[in-house]
């Protein structure tokens, strides 16, 4: 421990370590996880989850990091999740749905890029994210911070709360209407892409949130098990997540690993092509179309378990699609990407013309690759 | 010319595109931006009984506004007063999306929305008054596909409305149940007023001009529910002539030009007491999901019934249209039974009908098209064989149905 570190020590039994600690520097036993039942806290670090700790963002004690098989697209943005459980309550596993979490869950999304060299607002467009971690944190010398996203499982329910990290990456504030983030994409190759990232405002985080139109309730999309069926690097050793989660307490009733439904992983090419664009378009587009989400007045299903026909937009014809058809008859035509609705509008980048409708000012372009090699490989004909 | 020069001026001069005080790097002044946050605090922050008023002012917004509480009224001061533009819009794609019952919205504008103007979801008791819907550069591809669209939602009332210029529908109603929509007015829409797999709907008492179609009553396959029972009366739907500009695939852009009212796959459906005049292709065209373009076996439910049944047509005032036909194989059948200088019949049905399901050669009492309108005639185009049949022939027409009940809504504090 450094001297000034030991002297801050001192000071915290004086009492009036608060102001000291905010000055970061040294590493300190954090407060524990605060769950607000109620009520809209202006600063992240209220929560104390995730927090600037030094030249890292750290992850509080019992706050455990995951990721998914096949994440949603975010205009290149890299993310850290978070999961944090009160003791003693573990969420029930499902096969298909969302985990059944308990009263006082906190998920933490933080919206973040690796640098991009030069300006603050020049991020890297990049998969790598070999030197985005400090332990199971960020670290804060490589990578910028955007947002932080919290869902929060009250006794009404979840909800869900935005904040915008500030200038000097110390601290997130309350977003309730959203931002606009001017950023630039800097590709390896050097070239660059402006665009505004969108920080969404509460009702837009329902807008992919509120899965069930009839309840009307917002739920957590990542945390179901065909997700986080998959490994994760975590400080003491890489594990599977849900295996993980179990032996933290976090999780009963998972079922022997062969009977635990596993997305594929859509970069990974050793997987087959159908299930990698299965993957990709149950996370990004499966939330509203489903039969029971907010788009379901399109008759067009993207979920997983939708069968591979009309529902999933074969020879499909549009419903209110207006000028994002692109002059196209059907949704999907099998085996003619170029004819198809849904490749046209994934590399639309125009409001009333992209999809997903938000969540992104950029074209996914591996994405779109992927879904038109799945669309030129699909067998059958709509015979018009 | 004078255009032209006060454009370079915006472009020279900045901040010229920003009345009202210094662009911020948003696309909105400070002033917009302080607007908009705080409208949007009053959305996120509604509960029932909640009033959110639109002040007077032309508002620019480059954000959808969402509401997901029941309860909910928006209200401005006037059409002309209150306007709320999304011209510059970056997330949306709507102007207002609502997901509620028990809403009402009154007395305001909507503009240049990038998506649908107003979209309610699975609602419940919606009352919309005195709401404009406009894309103020005039009929264009690329602007929003609805201007007023409740989809899936039960209970509706539009009235005293109006849409300009939406690339789909101007007043859309889909995929619900009780609805009436009276004394609006749609102009320079694709579709004017399109009631789309909808049980029970009133359409009256309004204005339908300028559109490629006047009003519509389609069914489109795959959706939640197939519609039947519309009343379509005391409007008028005159010289619905403008060149279709939805983009290709959408569902109406297989409307010809100088189509008045349309009933597509329907069923159910009474046309009565309107003025139906000028509409170039054919004041009143009858026709199946086959004449679409759109039909093909694998993405459409073999459930789907793609045949117009149950439509009753009598007492209204037809004139004039039916001269100038939009399409080519229409114009070519116009030439060769009507000459250059002649016009079609004011109604034209496509021919198709349900051949599994005759009685004697005829289609069943319950389902036929039956017409009372004096000496209005009909043309059976024979869309079945290519046009090559194609008869005037009345006979099969001369039959009545029972006339359906007027739509009731519930009474709203």
């Amino acid at each position: 421990m450094s001297p000034a570190c030991r002297v801050r020590r001192l000071i915290r039994v004086a009492g009036v370590a608060l102001v000291l600690a905010a000055l970061g520097g040294c590493a300190r036993t954090p407060q524990p996880v605060h769950y607000f039942a109620e009520g809209r806290p202006e600063h992240l670090s209220d929560w104390h989850v995730v927090f600037r700790d030094g030249e890292r963002l750290a992850l509080n004690e019992r706050v455990v990091p995951y990721d998914l098989n096949t994440p949603l697209f975010s205009d290149y943005a890299h993310k850290l999740r978070t999961l944090y459980l009160p003791r003693g309550t573990p969420a029930r596993y499902d096969g298909s749905r969302t985990f059944d979490f308990p009263v006082g869950t906190i998920i933490t999304k933080t919206f973040y890029y690796p640098q991009g060299g030069g300006a603050a607002t020049s991020v890297a467009r990049t998969y790598d994210q070999s030197r985005d971690f400090a332990g199971e944190g960020l670290d804060l010398a490589n990578v910028r911070l955007i947002e932080t996203r919290i869902l929060v499982r009250r006794a009404q329910g979840w909800e869900a709360l935005p904040y915008v990290w500030n200038a000097a990456q110390t601290d997130a504030e309350l977003a309730r209407t959203g931002d606009e983030v001017a950023l630039e994409l800097v590709a390896q190759d050097g070239t660059r892409e402006a665009f505004t990232y969108v920080v969404p405002n509460e009702n837009q985080c329902a807008g992919c949130h509120v899965t069930d139109l009839k309840s009307k309730a917002i739920a957590p999309i990542g945390l179901k098990a065909r997700h986080l069926n998959r490994d994760y690097a975590y400080a003491g050793g890489a594990e599977n997540e849900l295996a993980h989660l179990e032996k933290l307490g976090y999780l009963t009733g998972l079922p022997a690993p062969a009977e635990v439904p596993r997305n594929a992983n859509w970069r990974d090419t050793r997987e087959p092509l159908e299930a990698r664009a299965r993957a990709y378009l149950d996370v990004n587009c499966g939330h509203c179309h489903s039969p029971t989400g907010p788009a379901d007045t399109t008759a067009l299903s993207f979920d997983v378990g939708s069968p591979v026909d009309r529902h999933l937009g074969l020879c499909k014809p549009p419903v209110a699609a207006g000028r994002g058809t692109g002059d196209h008859l059907f949704d999907i035509v099998p085996g003619h990407p170029d004819d198809s609705i849904l490749p046209f509008r994934m590399a639309s980048r125009e409001p009333g013309v992209m999809m997903p409708e938000q969540g992104r000012g950029t074209v996914h372009r591996e994405g779109l690759e992927l879904i038109r090699e799945w669309i030129a490989a699909l067998p059958g004909e709509c015979g018009v | 010319m004078r255009q032209i020069v006060v454009a370079l001026g915006c472009v020279l001069a900045a901040g010229c595109s920003h009345p009202g005080g210094p662009a911020t790097a948003k696309g909105l002044t400070a002033e917009e931006a302080a607007f908009q946050k705080h409208l949007q605090e009053q959305f996120l922050d509604a509960k029932p009984g909640t009033v959110i008023d639109i002040p007077a002012g032309h508002h620019a917004l480059d954000r959808v506004l969402t509401l997901r509480a029941n309860g909910v009224t928006i209200r401005g001061v006037g059409t002309e007063q209150s306007v709320l533009s999304f011209k510059n819009e970056i997330s949306g794609p709507e102007g207002i999306l609502v997901y509620g019952n028990d809403f009402t919205i009154e007395n305001l504008s909507i503009e240049d929305t990038k998506g649908d103007g107003l979209k309610i979801n699975d609602g419940e008791n919606i009352s919309i008054r005195g709401v404009r819907v406009a894309w103020t550069s005039g009929p264009k591809t690329t602007n929003g596909a609805y201007g007023i669209y409740p989809v899936k939602s039960r209970n509706i009332l539009i009235e005293n409305s109006s849409s300009w210029g939406a690339a789909d529908a101007g007043i859309y109603v889909g995929q619900s149940v009780n609805v009436i929509v009276r004394n609006c007015h749609a102009e320079q829409n694709v579709a004017g007023i399109e009631i789309e797999n909808t049980i029970n709907a009133d359409v009256h008492d309004n204005v339908a001009t300028g559109n490629t179609g006047g009003i519509l009553v389609f069914n489109m396959p795959n959706l939640s529910q197939p519609g039947h029972s519309t009343r379509v009366f005391h409007n008028k739907v005159l010289k619905n002539n403008l060149a279709n500009f939805a983009a290709r695939g959408a569902a109406v852009a297989s409307v010809p030009a100088g189509a008045g009212v349309v009933v597509n796959s329907n069923s159910k459906v009474e046309i009565f007491d309107n003025d139906i005049a000028d509409n170039q292709t054919a004041n009143l065209i009858i026709s199946a999901y086959f004449s679409t373009n759109y039909y093909n076996k694998p993405g459409i439910d073999p459930n789907y019934d793609p045949y117009p049944r149950a439509i009753y047509v009598y007492d209204n005032r037809f004139s004039g249209g039916g001269d100038a036909p939009d399409g080519l194989e229409l114009k070519t059948l116009k030439l060769a039974m009507f000459g250059l200088n002649g016009h079609f019949p004011d109604i034209l049905w496509d021919g198709y009908r349900d051949e599994k399901n005759l009685v004697n050669g005829q289609q069943p009492a319950a389902e036929r098209i039956c017409i009372r309108n004096g000496s209005v005639s009909v043309l059976n185009a024979d869309g079945p064989h290519k046009y090559k049949s194609p008869s005037t022939e009345m006979a099969a027409y001369q039959c009545e149905l029972p006339k359906l009940s007027p739509v009731e809504l519930p009474a709203r504090g």
